[in-house]
């Protein structure tokens, strides 16, 4: 706070404005109109968000410049440093990514845009042109003898406590209703593990792995059923690719060879003539 | 240079404000659109304590920045709130209070 | 003691007392007599909430009670005769009605006289009546309603003739009024009947607005509606007020009274059951026109104007009723003509002043008898005829029914003013008092004197031709009539009511026994000069009757009567559609009164509601244009709020505001 009363300080040496001001106008000015007109030419709604962050630290500036120290530094905890965050926070929330259509749906919307846009600041400068403004007697002596804070508040907790106490009212109604806003009603019961267990259950549907292929693994067996302890081959051991390519093999094909191989195995010397002729 | 200056800054900066608020269609674009409004006013506020050499012009734009930061609050949960329903954050979808 | 006064017990020891000086001798009839009408409202009350329970011997509640009222009033007429003649007017306060501010009335009776002669008639002709109707009604499934109704008749005439303000006596007023649509459709299963009961409410409720605004120009005036205040203040308001007033009252009377203009709904009133038609349509009900004229009476003499008009009004009518008497066929509807015509004697009488009060009262009196007697007659000639009204069907009826033929007889006497009968004592002198309109100067006794002895003939001709083409001359009775007398409870009735026709009159007239009673209300008056002598009037009359008599006679029973009606002159087709009373008023108030209707129907459709449902329409057809700008879009509405913002603040900037 020091600092940016320092700084406000030497921002605003002069009352009336100096040129050390009006060189500083003209380079917030264009800044923070070019700033501001990202909200309506910027696409994507991040872009806004941060072009409008900008408007506000120039603005913070401007008060500096306004022997207003205390509200530009607010101005730039609060608005750049908090709502401009919520704001980014909410555009994240929806989607960053997306942009804004620029095809007007409304006939004639943009031309009225543009030209209540237009008449409103002709009447304005207009109105602020046409005023007789007293000459400006500034804050300095205000921020030098009580100081800025504190003529601040003197009138915040003694002349307006009232208005005050109802902008608190008015925070603390504002949580309550975004909680409301945005909080979702529970209208089923919380499921417990249990509940999602008997429903995995009551679904009917293997939950245990499914079956492996057959064992006989005298070549690539994932084609081939495994058999169910009754004998009849599983469906569901073998890949369903497989199966509808049709390239299932039988239990009985690969059973086959099997039972010389068992032969085999029961006389392994004897009767070697035939077999021991083919190895 | 004259104070007032900075009073043109503040219409030019509300008039775009106003603008955004009929031209965007995003609601959050809308709404910063309303945020650049008040900020313009702020500074117009600013300006004319300082001119008046009455720090009550501060004052009031610290409760305009207070009754902002209230707004923003609920302003953006009802954003959320009909995104989360409508999967849009367009302000001219939720249009269905008409003739 | 003031906290003592503000109980309601105090009131109501306050409310029980008499005022008066001789409070304490023998008031206890007078402080009783509010039970004369309670009783009857009592019986209606029970009689009508009791419902069906009190069928079988809900009539003899009925009967009970008017007897009764009856002997009420009678200890009533016997005590108030035991004081002297100043101190008969007394009032019997009962409770505070309508304190309003300023403005204070209290219910009230007032015993005097006039008001006791009244209840005397009432409850005692009503009483023989209700015996009469408990054999006349006896084969009507709806007889306890029908005693129901009676009873509150009968509380409802006695609270018209005892109230001691304009404001009470209208309660009553309105209740026989009441009484009277209620007993006049009580077979309103007809649609002819309950018609000819919506006319007589119609036509009565005419004249009870001139009642009213009578009522209310006295408030204004008097700022109270009592008898005592208004009579009181009567002689300091001006002419022009008290004449408005007494037309305003006459209005009232005439609607009751059935006297002209308002006269059409007596002879459609005939609908109702005999004994009503004896009750209230002869003997009591109607009368109540006259009660209010004489009651009334400090105005009337006030305004020499307004008693002008009653004395016309009454001349009018008599000669009217008399006309029509004479041409109808319908027993029952002579019988009414006649009423009419009666009363238009007694309004005669009542608007000549002073001089004519005893003698309009008497003849109300003694005709309260008469024709009461003769409607019961005519009753018991239908109950032996089948329900026939027919005096085209009857004849000969002399030799089947000699007790109706002897009760009639006396009635038919009585009315023509045959010497010595009780007609002739009251209403002789009324034409004589006639004959002395305006203090005996200018064309007014010449004119209402004849209008009267010419009504003397009338009478004469129509209640003769009445009674001879019921009793005399050849029988033209239907195939399946079977003439008989009545039961005793009919005939006794009829039989108390002849000997009153016979001998009433003649107690009381020219004993100078009811002109002294009524002499506290007529008070002094001037001496009569009449423009005729006294015996050279009786004489005139009496010729006149007698040759009506004879006529009637030569015409109905010495000779063939038709039975179908002749064509008859002009004046009989007239005098057979009552003198195109009916034509009139529909030509004269109900096309126009129906075309208003159509004309303000139709403004209202076209206009009004084409007013609104245009105003509507545009509304509806602007906001169908317009709801077009409620896009929905929310940018569109910013953008309106925007030009709103840009033409508000322009403008201010633009005008200096």
């Amino acid at each position: 706070m020091t600092s940016a009363m320092q700084l406000s300080g030497m921002l605003a040496a002069t009352d009336p404005p100096g040129t050390a001001e009006t060189a500083l106008f003209w380079v917030l000015a264009p800044v923070t109109v070019v700033a501001a007109c990202g909200l309506l030419f910027a696409r994507k709604a991040v872009h806004a968000a941060l072009s409008m962050a900008l408007v506000m630290i120039g603005l913070g500036v401007a008060y500096l410049v306004h022997d207003a120290p205390f509200l530009g530094a607010v101005q730039v905890f609060v608005y750049t440093g908090a709502v401009m965050m919520l704001f980014l926070f909410v555009v994240m929330l929806i989607g960053v990514s997306a942009a804004d259509s620029l095809v007007e749906t409304i006939k004639g919307q943009r031309l009225v845009a543009v030209v209540l846009g237009l008449g409103l600041v002709l009447l304005l400068t207009g109105a602020i042109s046409q005023a007789t403004l007293d000459e400006t007697v500034g804050l300095v002596a205000v921020n030098e003898d009580p100081g800025n804070v504190t003529m601040i508040a003197f009138r915040i907790f003694d002349d307006y406590v009232w208005a005050f106490e109802l902008t608190g009212a008015l925070l603390i109604t504002a949580a309550l209703g975004a909680m409301v806003l945005t909080h979702r009603e529970r209208l089923t019961p919380r499921t417990t593990q249990r509940q999602l267990a008997a429903d995995r259950i009551a679904e009917g549907a293997v939950k245990a792995p499914l079956p492996a292929p057959g064992v006989f693994a005298r070549h690539n067996a994932v084609d081939t059923p495994a058999l169910l302890p009754d004998g009849t081959p599983s469906e569901a051991s073998v890949n369903r690719v497989l199966r509808a390519r049709g390239q299932v093999r039988s239990a009985e094909e690969t059973a086959a060879p099997t039972a010389v191989i068992q032969s085999e195995f029961a006389e392994p010397l004897g009767d070697g003539t035939e077999e021991g002729g083919s190895r | 240079m004259r104070p007032e200056y900075w009073l043109y800054l503040s219409a030019v900066l509300f008039a775009i404000g106003a603008t955004t608020v009929l031209v965007r269609r995003n609601a959050i674009i809308v709404f910063m659109g309303i945020e650049l409004m008040l900020n313009a006013a702020n500074l117009s506020l600013v300006t004319f304590s300082r001119i008046h050499g009455d720090i009550d012009g501060q004052v009031i734009a610290l409760f305009v920045m207070l009754v902002a930061a209230a707004e923003v609050v609920v302003g953006l949960a009802i954003i959320v709130s009909i995104f989360r329903t409508r999967r849009s954050a367009s302000v001219d979808d939720a249009n269905l209070l008409k003739y | 003691m003031n906290l003592l006064a503000t109980t309601p017990a105090a009131l109501l020891a306050q409310d029980g007392t008499v005022a008066g000086s001789a409070a304490a001798s023998g008031a206890i009839q007078e402080t009783g007599s509010w039970l004369l009408i309670a009783l009857p409202l009592l019986g209606a009350a029970l009689l009508l909430l009791g419902g069906r329970r009190t069928n079988r011997w809900g009539h003899w509640l009925g009967v009970l009670t008017p007897w009764a009222s009856f002997a009420l009033a009678a200890a009533l007429l016997v005590s108030l005769a035991g004081y002297p003649e100043g101190e008969r007017s007394r009032t019997l306060h009962l409770f505070g009605w309508m304190p309003a501010g300023q403005f204070r009335l209290d219910a009230g009776l007032l015993i005097d006289p006039l008001s006791v002669a009244f209840a005397v008639l009432v409850t005692f002709v009503g009483a023989l009546i209700h015996v009469y109707a408990v054999a006349y009604m006896a084969a009507d499934r709806d007889r306890r309603r029908f005693f129901a109704y009676l009873n509150f008749f009968v509380a409802s005439m006695l609270l018209l003739v005892l109230a001691d303000s304009y404001l009470l006596m209208y309660v009553g007023w309105e209740g026989v009024g009441l009484a009277s649509y209620l007993l006049i459709g009580f077979w309103n299963h007809n649609p002819d009947y309950a018609a000819a009961a919506k006319k007589a409410f119609v036509v009565n409720r005419v004249g009870d607005a001139g009642l009213t605004v009578a009522m209310m120009m006295m408030f204004a005036t008097f700022g109270t509606v009592s008898f005592a205040g208004v009579f009181a203040a009567a002689g300091s308001a001006g002419e022009g007020v008290l004449t408005a007033i007494g037309l305003m009252l006459l209005l009232g009377a005439c609607g009751k009274s059935a006297q002209f203009p308002l006269q059409s709904w007596l002879g459609d009133a005939m609908a109702g059951p005999t004994p009503v038609s004896a009750l209230i349509h002869a003997a009591t009900m109607v009368t109540a026109g006259v009660y209010l004229v004489v009651r009334s009476g400090p105005i009337f003499e006030a305004a020499p104007t307004a008693q002008l008009v009653v004395v016309a009004v009454g001349a009018i009518t008599l000669l009217f009723g008399a006309i029509v008497g004479c041409a109808k066929d319908d027993i029952k509807k002579v019988l009414a003509a006649s009423t009419m015509s009666q009363i238009g004697y007694m309004m005669l009488a009542a608007g000549l002043g002073p001089v004519g009060y005893a003698f309009a009262i008497l003849h109300l009196l003694t005709h309260g008898f008469f024709k009461a007697g003769m409607f019961l007659g005519a009753g018991s000639v239908m109950h032996g005829m089948g329900d026939s009204v027919e005096l085209r069907s009857y004849g000969g009826l002399n030799a089947v029914m000699k007790v109706t033929w002897v009760t009639f007889a006396c009635g038919w006497l009585a009315i023509i003013g045959f010497p010595g009968f009780s007609g002739f004592w009251s209403k002789d002198r009324i034409i004589e008092a006639a004959f002395s309109a305006d203090g005996g100067q200018g064309w007014q006794p010449w004119v209402f004197g004849g209008a009267a002895l010419l009504g003397a003939g009338l009478t004469a001709f129509y209640m003769s031709r009445l009674f001879f083409m019921t009793f005399h001359g050849t029988r033209r009775w239907p195939e399946d009539a079977h003439p008989h007398e009545a039961p005793r409870l009919m005939t006794i009735p009829m039989v108390v009511l002849a000997l009153g026709s016979v001998g009433l009159g003649a107690a009381l007239g020219p004993t100078g026994l009811f002109t002294d009673w009524m002499s506290p209300l007529a008070g002094e008056h001037a001496e009569e000069h009449p423009v005729l002598p006294a015996w050279a009037v009786t004489t005139l009359t009496l010729l006149l009757v007698v040759a009506g008599a004879v006529l009637a006679h030569r015409r109905y029973a010495a000779s063939e009567v038709p039975a179908v009606a002749p064509t008859g002159t002009a004046l009989t087709r007239a005098a057979r559609r009552d003198l195109y009373q009916d034509a009139v008023n529909e030509a004269a108030l109900m096309r126009p009164g129906q075309y208003l209707t159509r004309l303000l129907v139709f403004v209202d459709n076209r206009g009004v509601d084409g007013v609104v449902r245009g105003l509507a329409a545009l509304v509806g057809g602007l906001g169908g244009r317009l709801k077009y700008w409620n896009t929905g879009y929310v940018r569109s509405y910013a953008a309106s709020v925007l030009v709103g913002v840009l033409a508000v603040s322009g403008g201010m900037l633009l005008f200096r505001i």
